[in-house]
């Protein structure tokens, strides 16, 4: 697995650990208590540095190759998934992925960014940054659920929509503003997570949503650190205080009122173990539709979330 | 985003706007013809060089002036202002970022929204200037555009919005990228009530503002020449590395890949807009 540069100084203790693990077993001496010591050590170690990361290493865990995928969570969380394909006019986008599925009683539809975890899935995947027919796949399957009154639950992981030629050929800015629109009316309640990296307003694109979760390690930006450091602070090596001052953390996120909680990893992030990640995602899922599911009035749904987002913003009047 | 072209590049024809307000200034040079013409000239004509029609980016106030009823607008909100809740501090601090461009334009934020007449008939308008902070969207802009959408919901009159914007203002982080959430839920209501939404792009149209309300008008218009697209040209040319081509997201672009209903010479706003209004407007209305 693909250490990040903080990470080293615990992995070199594990190594250690387990060298004299080795040794003890088969020299025969007894080490129980030197690697018992730095066992604590390293636990002590694990804990100082993930409790104090700053935001931009919280963005690289988030963008870690190893960090569970849409398509793998989904197949972690739910009882069945039937992954749907196409936008019905273009083509099928495999930046964004959705699909029909059951968790316990409730019937769901998920839509959520895909990234791949190699070169080879990432080309394929395109990084996870969708096109137009993307975001007109995702519109098209919530307006299914919404015809067949499934509650949405949407997995937001992306650097952001797709900048090319025919992206912008396509109409990419008209796709995703008419999702932001069209995501508005729902009748159905809209369940979102920023599983890893949600990209500006090519993720907000499918996050126009009821509720909305920051995994911790996941951010969530206006711009990425790079692109702001690049622009306003005229250094692309400034993205460290880029990252700082754009509040890009799940904590800080949630501070700002945008999210509505977050949801726990394992310690040192999603990638150490993608059950215990998906096991934390389904239980605020099922906590969340069991509590819609007393809902009747379908147009609360709508209303819930228009005033959600309308009151968003700080300014003085 | 691209709001980056604006950073980066400090636009051309910005600039030449910029001298254009400086009184005395009698001749200026079109930016894309290079034709010397007399300023007075210049504003007769809308701004618009008369030789190659390149149309000089304006004020809210020019706008106001070429396009609607004589002194029949309203304004609502000026009073609106910024925060920089997030101590925001690049190469120079968000506060103080807003108070030069609060002097420079004599505005608190980057839009002017109020009611107006247009051949009699009422309408609200929003005019976004560029000159303020690259016309970016944060907070005020995204409350702003909300209210006179909400407007629009209450008192049934036509909603028109001339957009001229880099995007979402990285200033306010998240906050902006909100906005573009908050101004199409309010779009939403609106068309819920039928109630007509032309949105008119203006140069240039980007980022966070294309992809909201921007591009979606119940009929878009934009004027000649003006740049509209998601992602700046500058970005995509890193990421693709090749050249784009000539005229790429530019109006007559839009229009031939069916992203906007028409291109309109500025001169032809007025009429256009108040004929569309007319047809579309549930409040009849004499044609
Ligand atoms: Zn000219």
């Amino acid at each position: 697995m693909k250490k990040l540069d903080f990470e080293k100084p615990i992995v070199e203790l594990y190594d250690k650990i387990s060298q004299l693990k080795e040794l003890s077993k088969e020299g025969g001496m007894s080490l129980e208590d030197d690697i018992a010591k730095i066992e604590k050590r390293a636990e002590l170690l694990k804990k100082d540095i993930y409790s104090q990361l700053s935001p931009l290493q919280v963005m690289q865990i988030s963008r870690h190759p190893n960090r569970p995928d849409t398509l793998s969570l989904c197949q972690l969380i739910f009882d069945h998934f039937m992954e749907l394909h196409g936008d019905r006019a273009f083509k099928d986008d495999p930046a964004i992925v959705g699909g029909i599925a059951t968790l316990k009683k409730h019937r769901v539809m998920v839509i959520g960014h895909q990234k791949g975890h190699d070169t080879k899935e990432n080309i394929y995947r395109n990084f996870g940054m969708p096109n137009p027919e993307g975001y007109r796949k995702a519109l098209r399957l919530m307006k299914m659920a919404e015809k067949f009154s499934i509650p949405i639950v949407t997995f937001i992981d992306t650097p952001g929509a797709f900048p090319g030629i025919e992206a912008e050929e396509r109409g990419q800015a008209e796709a995703i503003a008419r999702n932001l629109r069209e995501m508005t009316g729902l009748t159905v309640p809209v369940v979102s997570f920023v599983i890893g990296e949600g990209g500006s307003g090519g993720a907000l694109g499918i996050g126009v949503s009821n509720k909305l979760y920051m995994l911790e390690y996941g951010v969530y930006s206006v711009i990425s650190p790079e692109g702001c450091a690049s622009i306003l602070f005229r250094d692309a090596k400034e993205s460290e205080r880029a990252a700082k001052s754009l509040k890009i953390t799940a904590k800080d996120i949630v501070d700002l009122g945008i999210a509505d909680g977050i949801v726990k990893e394992p310690v040192g992030g999603a990638h150490y173990s993608w059950q215990d990640t998906a096991d934390a995602i389904k239980k605020v899922i099922q906590k969340d539709l069991n509590a819609y599911k007393k809902t009747t009035d379908s147009e609360l749904f709508v209303e819930e979330r228009y005033q959600k987002f309308r009151q968003m913003g700080i300014f003085s009047e | 985003m691209s709001i980056l072209d604006w950073f980066s590049q400090k636009d051309k024809s910005s600039v030449v706007t910029e001298k254009l307000n400086i009184p005395g200034n009698l001749w200026i040079k079109c930016t894309k013809c290079a034709e010397v013409l007399f300023l007075k000239d210049l504003d007769l004509n809308h701004k618009v060089c008369p030789n190659c029609q390149f149309h000089f980016r304006i004020t809210p106030e020019e706008r106001l002036k070429y396009i609607f009823d004589f002194d029949s607008f309203q304004e609502m909100d000026a009073h609106l202002k910024p925060i920089d809740f997030l101590k925001f501090e690049d190469t120079e601090k968000y506060v103080d970022r807003i108070k030069k461009a609060q002097a420079k334009t004599q505005k608190n934020d980057a839009v002017v929204t109020g009611t107006a007449r247009l051949k009699k008939q009422d309408v609200n308008v929003g005019i976004m200037d560029f000159a303020f902070l690259g016309g970016s969207m944060g907070s005020v802009v995204g409350e702003k555009i909300s209210r006179l959408i909400e407007l629009g919901v209450e008192n049934k009159n036509p909603v028109i919005i001339f957009t001229s914007s880099g995007g979402a203002r990285m200033q306010e982080g998240i906050m902006s990228l909100m906005q573009m959430a908050k101004t199409s839920a309010a779009l939403h209501k609106l068309a819920k009530v039928n109630v007509p939404y032309i949105s008119v792009l203006c140069d240039p149209t980007t980022g966070g503002t294309s992809a909201s309300f921007a591009m979606l008008g119940d009929v878009n218009l934009a004027e000649p020449g003006a740049l509209v697209s998601f992602a700046g040209p500058r970005v995509i040319e890193q990421t693709i590395r090749q050249k784009l081509p000539d005229g790429f997201q530019r109006s007559e672009f839009l229009l031939s890949h069916g992203m906007v209903d028409r291109v309109v010479q500025r001169k032809d706003m007025r009429e256009t807009l108040s004929r569309i209004v007319a047809i579309l407007s549930p409040v009849a209305c004499e044609l």
